[in-house]
């Protein structure tokens, strides 16, 4: 009989035991669930960067960062700031496409914005990335290097197209892809010069996602990229019928429905000009 | 969590089972009058077919089951081996068909159809198996085209004692080698069964001596039945069968089998009472499960390495009442069972860098039916009787992984996990019997729902049309209209019989080419969705003849026709060209022999949208003997003959992809029964 008593009360105290390990945490966590990438740091402020990686990689980043005052050993809650990401090469520079950085809805000290590296140099090396930003009047600049990690797929292409005019075209989504309809999301940009990418509007992304390791195996009802003005993004429709490696085939086209760059996959071109790649 | 839904949706089911099981008894207790004895059997009228297996009255004690199927009018095989024959019945596949292992529904586990659920038992777990042509086989489940009960063996309260048989076996074409022991205890109140049989075959040889490549197998199988009386009418039976194939290859098919594992099990309460006016009672609960891996890893050429395992679990339960009063023999059965039907697929890309490629093509499908079967016979006079039944159940069908039901979201946006259906069955015979003569006229109409494949497909390749399949799960039900006759006649040792059925099905369901979608298996001409064709129509027709020539001599014969067409104007794939089958017989009571001539016409009527091929007529010719010796108090069954004696090289419509059949076998069954 004891033991039908004693049994229950164990559990429980088993169970209380292994829960309060983790009780230490601050109740305001604002970072929660992201991963610090690196710490820009002037003497009076500090700017922690946040991705949920933890890193910076070729390609979109989704970045959330919050500034320290050093003195106060506060974070700010309503500051103004821009950012500048730089490639430095040997005989020039240039930038890459990226947001605004703005306030976090429903949170008190977290900013947010995206950069897209569209490549990096020999180990991670050649970007820098510098943070303007007003306290009472006050300009302040940090800047430092940041490491770039390539990533494995291709995530991000930069292209000239019939046109003449540079363009950039990144996947933003899928991040965790599954076998059925994935909502994919894009961002294009033209390059107006070394320094200055613009949002490219109303023109379409053709997807033609395949396998080639399953004879170019394609999928069905796929929905072709399209403008959304309330983010500025491209958005369509991806099947994938099974995990694996895909290559999205792409053809770019503008208002008039010319094509730009990329071609139809037939079955002597396997492949378009145009593509970005996705596995899981 | 996945786990604990299917717990407790089958604790759901127990109980309403023993809720009812419960009602039952109160009911067959309060209904203690007594009835008169009726000596009118008329349990064959249903049943097409009621064949006894084993017992060496079989031209090959040790044949398969597939063999002995293959027996029946109306059954053909489908081979994509030489082992796991798919049987069709009036030229209607398994998801047509209601397959049952004594009431127990089970469900092979293999997306291609290499796992016929007749593959996981064999000959020595068996008593007979009854065949019910048409909505005649409604009683355990819903069909369009007829059912197979595999029955187990009744209680065996012989008092016998203790009996042991040995059974051996070797066929020359394939080196195929057979034993088998028995082991049987049979006691007042108490007997167990236990039985063991090893079948292993290499390559067999077609005619010409020609090897077909990949066509060996190895299986062994065993099961254990038991039972004890607990008093005058009631008695509990238990059974458990465990079935082990490696190694099987299907020359057919692309892929080979490096598992086929089912365990099988039962336990049942039996209560029986003449004097009652519920003569019997029985009432099961089961539980199956089977595990189906297939294997390429001998095939030199693959375009792509790829692993698909397939698991099914079937838990389960019937309960069935007899019930006679002077003019009337009822039953009723209550059953339900649970299935839950998974198969992936992993594919290894060449280039190793990339990440294995995976996908579910049964999407983790469970099955919940339960339903209610009542069937009357009424001895209208002497001669007449008209039967009716019906059966009525509700099914429920559930994607239970979030992924496979995205998958099927490619095709079906608006899909929802749950998907409901009621299925119907209604049928009437009359027959009427004379000492010369006597006919059957029946009419049936029944629906059925799609089968796992048919719904819930996602890139299931048919290496028989070259097409991969993606199943529907909005498809309607399909129903059928049916209509059969039959009549035969005896006079001075000379019988003849016709039989005859017609079937219209509308919403047939069929795969159909989407031309806008591109195949997944690599060399695949395209892609099919299972859709609802208006209609289609199957018809069959078998004469059979038999003379008794003298006490010793008999010969008889049969000749078959069917026909499928679809309202597609197409004909339906796997129907059965013009067929015949004569044999002369000679037996006493120690020896037999008989020489047999079957063989197919013309295949004019195939259908290349299916993937069919016009297959030529062919001939055999077969031999058998038997011998039974009697030894102190033991007993020796030999049996021996040459199959396909001239060696002809042949094909048959059911052989898939035109796979070459045996060419001359020799063989010899040597069974010892030791009591």
């Amino acid at each position: 009989m004891k033991i039908k008593y004693l049994l229950p009360l164990l559990f429980i105290t088993l169970l209380s035991v292994s829960c309060s390990t983790d009780n230490t945490n601050t109740p305001h966590d604002e970072t929660e669930g992201l991963l610090k990438i690196q710490d820009f740091s002037n003497g009076d402020y500090t700017i922690e960067v946040y991705s949920k990686s933890g890193l910076f990689y070729t390609g979109y980043n989704h970045i959330s960062l919050r500034i320290k005052n050093l003195n106060t050993n506060k974070y700010l809650e309503n500051a103004n700031i821009e950012w500048m990401p730089v490639m430095q090469m040997p005989t020039m520079e240039h930038s890459c496409p990226k947001s605004e950085i703005t306030k976090v809805e429903n949170k008190q000290t977290i900013y947010e914005g995206y950069i897209i590296y569209q490549m990096t140099g020999m180990n991670g090396s050649g970007w820098s990335l510098t943070f303007n930003f007003t306290i009472d009047g006050v300009n302040h600049t940090i800047k430092d290097t940041i490491n770039l990690i390539q990533s494995d797929l291709q995530n991000v292409t930069s292209f000239t197209g019939t046109d003449e005019v540079r363009y950039i075209i990144a996947l933003v989504e899928p991040n965790q892809p599954v076998i059925g309809t994935n909502k994919i999301k894009a961002g294009l940009f033209e390059m107006e010069s070394m320094m200055n990418f613009t949002e490219v509007t109303d023109y379409t992304i053709a997807l033609d996602p395949r396998m080639p390791s399953m004879g170019n195996h394609t999928s069905p009802y796929n929905k072709d990229l399209s403008y959304n003005s309330t983010d500025r993004m491209y958005y369509g429709d991806l099947s994938l019928t099974m995990t694996g490696y895909w290559v999205l085939n792409l053809k770019l086209l503008n208002e008039e429905n010319s094509v730009l760059k990329g071609e139809d996959i037939t079955e002597s071109n396997a492949k378009s000009s145009l593509y970005l790649e996705i596995e899981f | 969590m996945v786990q604990a839904k299917f717990i407790s949706d089958m604790k759901r089911l127990i109980f309403s089972f023993f809720s009812v099981i419960v009602s039952w008894y109160n009911f067959a207790q309060n209904n203690n009058f007594a009835t008169q004895k009726d000596t009118t059997h008329l349990d064959e009228i249903q049943i097409i077919g009621r064949h006894k297996l084993s017992h060496y009255r079989q031209e090959k004690t040790l044949s398969s089951i597939d063999d002995y199927l293959e027996k029946a009018n109306k059954i053909t095989m489908i081979k994509r081996g030489n082992y796991a024959w798919e049987p069709t019945l009036n030229n209607m596949a398994s998801e047509r068909l209601n397959i049952t292992i004594d009431g127990m529904q089970i469900f092979g586990a293999c997306t291609d159809k290499m796992d016929p659920i007749t593959s996981y038992v064999d000959v020595s777990n068996l008593d007979n198996v009854n065949i019910g042509s048409g909505q005649s086989g409604n009683e355990n489940g819903h069909c369009i085209g007829g059912s197979i009960d595999l029955k187990l063996p009744d209680s065996k309260f012989y008092e016998s004692g203790l009996k042991t048989s040995v059974d051996l076996g070797y066929e020359t074409n394939g080196n195929y080698k057979i034993s088998g022991l028995d082991l049987e205890y049979s006691g007042k109140s108490f007997y167990f069964n236990l039985d063991g049989i090893f079948r292993k075959s290499d390559n067999y040889k077609s005619g010409n001596n020609q090897e077909v490549l990949y066509s060996q197998f190895q299986k062994y199988n065993l099961s254990l039945q038991t039972g004890i009386k607990v008093s005058e009418n009631h008695s509990i039976d238990a059974n458990i069968i465990y079935d082990k194939a490696n190694d099987v290859g299907y020359p057919a098919l692309p892929m080979d089998v490096s598992l086929a594992e089912a365990v099988i099990t039962s336990l049942s309460h039996n209560y029986s009472n003449n004097s009652n006016f519920i003569k019997t009672l029985e009432s099961k609960l089961y539980f199956n499960s089977i595990t189906h891996i297939m294997d390429d890893s001998k095939r030199p050429d693959v375009p792509i390495r790829m692993d698909m395992p397939g698991w099914s679990n079937t838990f389960g339960f019937y309960s069935k009442a007899q019930v006679s009063t002077n003019k009337h023999h009822s039953s009723f059965n209550l059953n339900g069972y649970y299935n839950q039907s998974l198969a992936e697929m992993t594919m290894y890309p060449n280039n190793s860098n990339e990440p294995d490629m995976f996908m579910h093509t049964w999407p983790d499908i469970r099955t919940l039916n339960t339903g209610f079967f009542v069937k009357d016979i009424y001895q209208i006079n002497s001669n007449a009787a008209i039967t009716n039944s019906a059966r009525l159940s509700y099914q429920n069908n559930r994607i239970a992984k979030e992924e496979g039901l995205e998958s099927l979201k490619i095709f079906y946006p608006d899909i929802e996990a749950n998907k409901s259906r009621i299925l119907t069955s209604i049928v009437s015979v009359y027959n009427f019997k004379k000492e010369q003569y006597s006919y059957s006229f029946g009419l049936g109409y029944g629906s059925r729902a799609p089968s796992v494949s048919e719904g819930y497909a996602f890139y299931i390749f048919n290496s028989y049309d070259n097409f991969d399949y993606i199943g529907n799960p909005n498809l309607k039900n399909e129903k059928a209209l049916e209509v059969n006759f039959s009549s035969s006649m005896h006079k001075n040792n000379f019988h003849i019989g016709i039989e005859a059925s017609y079937f219209r099905i509308s919403d047939y369901i069929i795969g159909d080419i989407d031309p806008t979608i591109s195949p997944m298996t690599i060399g695949a001409n395209g892609v099919k969705l299972h859709k609802s064709l208006d209609y289609a129509t199957i018809f069959d027709i078998y004469l059979n003849s038999s003379y008794q020539l003298s006490s010793k001599f008999s010969v008889n014969g049969t000749i078959g026709y069917n026909y499928g067409k679809a309202s597609n104007r197409k004909y339906l794939p796997f129907i059965k060209p013009l067929s015949y089958l004569a044999e002369i017989n000679y037996s006493t009571q120690k020896f037999n022999a008989a020489i047999q001539l079957t063989g197919n016409g013309n295949q004019s009527q195939y259908s290349s949208f299916y993937g069919e091929n016009k297959t030529p007529a062919y001939a055999l010719l077969n031999c058998n003997l038997g011998n039974a010796f009697d030894y102190n108090n033991n007993k020796i069954v030999l049996k021996y003959g040459i199959e396909n004696l001239l060696d002809t090289k042949y094909s048959t419509f059911a052989d898939w992809n035109g796979i070459l059949r045996q060419g001359r076998n020799f063989y010899i069954n040597l069974s010892f029964i030791l009591k």
